[in-house]
């Protein structure tokens, strides 16, 4: 065969793809069990999500969420925290806790061989932690020594400032890491105590993809957590207070010298349940959510300002952010932030997004969705979002076709209802005697200086 | 234990790799160029790293970026690059394949035509943001490279780090980017790995036609070059950091080399999870560091172990540097358990299995098909690489420890916050990093 170099080759049909099935469990006290058979390689993925995050962090308590799940692995029942993990290495188990929030999730990795063995310990993980005050102390002060290296890192100085200029005192005006007061202040009880009251069986889902047989995870689960059943019924959504307005448009978080400014701008957008969810992720991929998109094309691309630009929405249970990311050249700052802000503002309509530009995003995201059912572990996590957001089971087969009847103006719309650039809060983490004099073209408003500590004044 | 594949070499010497696996709708087309940074030279680095960013810039028959033909058609994509090797890899649907290897042909066989001064200096600029991103303004993110040019000798081709030099890059002129393409990016420095949903036959014919008429380069002759650490060199480095770290580093054995293995799990038993004697010690019982680690860095033409901690606030680096001393001392003297070295070959077992579970991507099957291939000539490496975990036993082990890690012969560097020099180990210099 000549190959005709004159043009791309055509791209054929796809070949069709099932969606992995779940089979769905409750045991008494309210756990559910979810597993999906998955057999290419024999490895099972088991994984516990807990509807409850660092949004239920009680008012100055900022982090006990995060504190609580890391304390869960540092030992249950006679078994100390190096006991555990050596239970946990001689079965070559991958071991992760991860805290969002909405969601507690702690996540085992072992051979299918060894599944009796890693839900055991899992259950004992998230079930039965000692929570032992020395084991507080130890990881506690832990927890203080990484907060104080992060203040050297500008992207975590940016996270959690962007959260507190967002959303306040809101529940979602932290990070789930929380602040040094808040950490110093916290007691082993209060671990215990937010133990009992948001680690039970009635918000929690066990999740189980690998070569394994559904009543087989029930009969083990039923045994091992049986016995969990936790107390109280919070509900951190009943608390949740409004999100902040009124922060400054303009924030500066000076750091000295620095080569690069890192910077966040967006503002409090929409939940994971909004009816334009598809269009919004169909216009971002547009706007700033791949490498070909219009802000990433603009500022590396063609600026060269950038190692690389990105826009997202942040779908979670209340109303999330939406954010611009991305770290520039110091002498760049302002004409950056100034570009992107331009980009934000003409998507919604003055430059509506076109239908080349849609279809382009929209295969991106669902041509090769195939992909994310690969392994146990991304099954787990997309079984996971279901649990997490109520999602119907066929989710999976609907985001295909759902996604591709949006068309440009539905996205441009649904772009223009849920951004909107006069709301735009900047941050820049960045040199500030260097762009000071070049920050009042941009017509932001008074430059609010804040200090990397600003996160623990609320 | 294994991954079933096919080897081909196509007359132009490209090296092709197939692997069957029809359980997901998927390929992964996985190139590897045998060039890295070990093939720059001093006062020329950063070339190879430079490459990864322009291959995604167009070539001559498809002249615009890489990624919007690729992620319309629904693949993702990505390339990276070491010391030893760059790599380029797609995972499309399986009915997009032809279009990745129209591509990933285009670039090998057509990429300079299209390889224009604005593209060159754009990308440059992109480059120094990501080391302004990655290095300069990341706390501890200058250590890698006071470390790789203490280590090895300045005419050593482990010297400097792949993102290269600032002055380097400033100074590189287009002609010299195209000369180095032309010598080390054609089918005879090159293998390429397809895995997963294709006939193994028709893959072999596809790679022909788009790759078969592709002239070959020059031949590439292995890089050799010699290190030696003479003493103890004690080297500290202020940077925008809240605690001190201390970084030590000793030369060890090349990748797959007799004791690569032994130390490979010398350091996980020193250092990797809760369960390491070095985080037992320094983090959970004496709490005078906040964070320990090691690795056993595994190169074409050498390795280094590298251990680093975090002191506690209140605490020294020397004192660390006496715990870290001391483990290691031991571990050479007495061997490790049976229980150390049975957990080390479960852990190696089950890594093992984990590296199976994807077609695609960094570290993937067909990613380790070409590691294999470019490394010993042998893509069917997997089982007796696996072989080298389970050969390891606590004479070996304790052997290579007291071998190689010589607390006479070591490189230490002190990462101390600007204005404490006082915070790092007695007796250091100040490192020199660009």
């Amino acid at each position: 065969m000549i190959v005709d170099r004159s043009r791309l080759p055509d791209v054929g049909a796809a070949r069709p793809f099932a969606f992995p099935s779940i089979e769905k469990s409750t045991l008494p006290n309210g756990l559910r069990i979810w597993t999906v058979r998955h057999a290419a390689v024999p490895v099972i993925a088991l994984m516990m999500l807990v509807r409850r995050g660092s949004a239920g962090d009680p008012p100055g308590k900022d982090g006990l969420a995060a504190m609580t799940a890391d304390m869960l692995d540092e030992g249950s029942g006679g078994r100390s925290a190096i006991d555990m993990h050596e239970a946990l290495a001689r079965i070559g188990a991958q071991f992760d806790t991860d805290i969002g929030s909405d969601a507690t999730l702690a996540s085992l990795t072992t051979l299918s061989r060894a599944a009796d063995r890693g839900l055991q310990l899992l259950a004992d993980i998230v079930a039965h932690p000692s929570l032992t005050e020395e084991d507080f102390a130890r990881v506690r002060q832990l927890r203080l020594h990484r907060l104080a290296q992060l203040r050297d890192n500008a992207g975590a100085v940016a996270e959690r400032t962007f959260a507190r200029l967002l959303f306040g005192s809101h529940p979602y005006g932290h990070t789930p890491m929380g602040h040094e007061q808040a950490l110093a202040s916290m007691t082993v009880d209060d671990v215990r105590a937010f133990h009992a009251r948001a680690i039970r069986p009635s918000v929690s889902t066990l999740i189980a993809v690998g070569d394994c047989d559904h009543a087989q995870i029930v009969a083990l689960a039923s045994a091992a957590l049986a016995g969990w059943v936790g107390d109280g019924t919070d509900d951190p959504d009943a608390t949740a207070r409004a999100a902040r307005d009124g922060a400054a448009r303009l924030n500066v978080v000076p750091r000295p010298g620095a080569p690069q400014s890192e910077l966040r701008i967006g503002h409090v957008a929409v939940p994971r349940h909004t009816p334009d969810y598809h269009a919004l992720v169909a216009g971002n991929m547009v706007l700033g959510g791949q490498f070909v998109s219009r802000i990433n094309l603009n500022l590396r691309e063609d600026k060269g300002f950038t190692y690389g630009a990105r826009t997202a929405f942040d779908f979670r249970r209340m109303p999330g952010p939406f954010s611009l990311q991305v770290s520039v050249q110091t002498k760049a700052t302002a004409e950056a932030i100034s570009q992107s802000i331009g980009e934000i503002a003409a998507i919604r309509g003055p430059r509506a997004i076109t239908r080349e530009e849609l279809s382009l995003g929209v295969a991106a995201l669902t041509r090769g969705y195939a992909r994310n059912f690969e392994t146990a572990d991304q099954i787990s996590r997309g079984v996971m979002q279901l649990a997490l957001y109520d999602l119907p089971d066929t989710y999976f087969a609907e985001f295909v076709p759902t996604v591709e009847r949006v068309t440009a103006e539905e996205a441009t719309a649904a772009m223009a209802r849920h951004t909107d650039p006069a709301r735009l809060t900047t941050l820049i983490v960045g040199d500030l005697d260097a762009i000071g004099r070049d920050l009042p073209a941009l017509n932001l408003g008074e430059v609010a200086v804040l200090s990397a500590d600003a996160v623990a004044e609320r | 234990m294994n991954i079933t594949f096919s080897k081909h070499t196509l007359a132009n010497g490209l090296d092709v790799l197939v692997h069957e696996d029809r359980a997901c709708p998927i390929v992964a087309v996985n190139v590897w160029y045998h060039v890295g940074s070990k093939n720059e030279r001093p006062g020329h680095t950063g070339f190879a790293h430079l490459f990864e960013h322009l291959m995604f810039e167009g070539s001559q028959h498809y002249d615009g970026g890489y990624f919007q033909p690729l992620q319309g058609a629904g693949a993702t994509l990505n390339g990276s690059t070491n010391a030893d090797r760059t790599n380029y890899w797609e995972v499309v649907p399986s009915n997009a394949l032809e279009l990745a290897l129209w591509m990933e042909s285009d670039r090998m066989g057509f990429l300079l035509p299209a390889l224009t001064e604005a593209k060159f200096s754009n990308q440059r600029d992109v480059v120094l943001n990501e080391r302004r991103q990655n290095y300069e303004n990341r706390p501890y993110g200058l250590a890698a490279m006071a470390m790789l040019a203490a280590i090895y000798p300045p005419e050593h081709p482990y010297h400097w780090t792949t993102i290269g030099e600032i002055a380097d890059l400033d100074a590189v002129r287009l002609d010299e980017v195209h000369a180095f393409f032309r010598r080390y990016y054609h089918p005879a420095n090159a293998s390429i790995a397809l895995a997963g949903d294709i006939d193994t036959h028709r893959a072999l014919s596809l790679v022909e036609d788009y790759f078969g008429d592709i002239a070959s380069g020059p031949a590439v002759d292995p890089v050799r070059a010699e290190a030696t650490i003479a003493g103890e060199v004690r080297l500290s480095l202020e940077d925008r950091v809240e605690l001190p770290r201390l970084y030590m580093a000793w030369l060890s054995p090349a990748m797959f080399a007799e004791g690569d293995a032994d130390l490979d799990l010398a350091t996980d038993l020193l250092a990797n999870g809760k369960t390491s004697r070095l985080y037992k010690r320094l983090v959970f019982d004496e709490r005078v560091a906040t964070d320990v680690s090691a690795a056993q860095n595994s190169r074409e033409i050498g390795g280094f172990v590298q251990v680093t901690a975090t002191a506690a606030p209140g605490h020294t680096l020397a004192q660390i540097e006496r715990v870290i001393l001391d483990e290691i001392a031991r571990l050479a003297a007495d061997g490790p358990t049976d229980l150390e070295i049975e957990r080390g070959r479960m852990q190696a077992e089950s890594q093992f299995v984990y590296r199976l579970q994807t077609v695609g991507g960094f570290g993937g099957k067909s990613d380790q098909l070409n590691a294999y291939n470019v490394f010993t000539g042998d893509p069917a490496y997997f089982d007796r690489d696996l072989a080298r975990y389970y050969a390891v036993n606590a004479a070996s082990l304790r052997h290579s420890v007291g071998r190689y890690l010589d607390p006479a012969r070591r490189v230490t560097l002190s990462v101390v916050p600007r204005g404490r020099p006082e915070l790092a180990i007695p007796d250091s210099t100040p490192a020199a990093v660009s």
